[in-house]
């Protein structure tokens, strides 16, 4: 099953709808790694909501879409782990060490306007104090 | 001891039905919603190894009883290639086909009995088990 990618604004949405096979995972990455770029977006939202379990390819394939979405110059939020999701990712010994995850998609907005905001302020050039 | 369910593991498709299979069979045991996922977790990364390693084989899902404690057998089988060194294969972290390393370790984990039957060149079956807590 494919999953969705929308755009808002300077961001991708993906909103996982159901379990994911393998296959269906490396898509979703190789997808929204491709459409960071044609897009020029700052930001990645996976919803995993839907889920039914986070294994271990799961995990790392978002771990990767987070790394991968960072060196294209956009960051990545996962939002919706559910909360036997979570307990049995912790069982498994399974973080996601190094990716901002959140509760909700309300959130998840709101921490990459957080962090954009951040980048775009670094980023600007320093205007002289005064006039000479 | 129930009737049992043998699931074909051959496509990735088959890992996800054989979890959700097996989430099913342990709600009607009874498991909580939390531990139905720990157990439908177990199964996926049983399931996959077999597509890693044997390219195919059955995963065997059946309800089991001991004494007045129910729970959930998950027997995985294959005729693959086996493993040369299951002690090294059930190290968290180590891995021969680029995964995670969390495949067999994190099952074991994950369930209350864990068993590891291999013969290089004959196949693997891995026999586990999830019982609910008494009450």
């Amino acid at each position: 099953m494919e999953v969705p990618i929308l755009r808002q604004g300077q961001y991708l949405i993906a909103s996982i709808q159901s379990a994911l096979t393998d296959a269906d995972l490396s898509h979703l990455r190789e997808a929204l790694i491709a459409q960071v770029g044609r897009s020029r977006c700052r930001g990645v939202i996976v919803d995993v909501t839907a889920l039914d379990v986070m294994d271990s390819f799961a995990v790392r394939t978002l771990r990767d879409i987070a790394h991968m979405a960072r060196l294209r110059g956009a960051e990545t939020v996962i939002v919706g782990i559910q909360p036997d999701v979570a307990f049995a990712m912790v069982q498994l010994g399974l973080t996601l060490k190094g990716v901002a995850t959140v509760l909700d998609l309300e959130e998840g907005l709101a921490f990459l306007d957080g962090r954009t905001k951040e980048r775009v302020v670094e980023s600007k050039p320093k205007r002289p104090s005064s006039r000479g | 001891m129930g009737e049992e369910l043998r699931l074909p593991i051959a496509a990735d498709v088959d890992v996800v039905e054989a979890r959700q299979q097996g989430r099913a069979l342990a709600a009607v045991a009874g498991f909580s919603s939390g531990e139905q996922t720990v157990i439908a977790a177990a199964i996926s990364e049983i399931a996959r190894n077999i597509l890693m390693y044997a390219k195919k084989g059955e995963i065997i899902l059946s309800l089991v009883q001991n004494g007045d404690r129910q729970g959930v057998s998950v027997v995985a089988i294959d005729q693959g290639p086996g493993i040369p060194d299951i002690e090294r294969a059930m190290q968290y972290g180590y891995s021969t086909s680029h995964g995670v390393g969390a495949g067999l370790p994190g099952a074991k984990r994950l369930m209350d009995e864990f068993e590891v039957d291999s013969v290089v060149g004959r196949g693997t079956t891995i026999t586990m088990a999830k019982w609910r807590r008494a009450i």
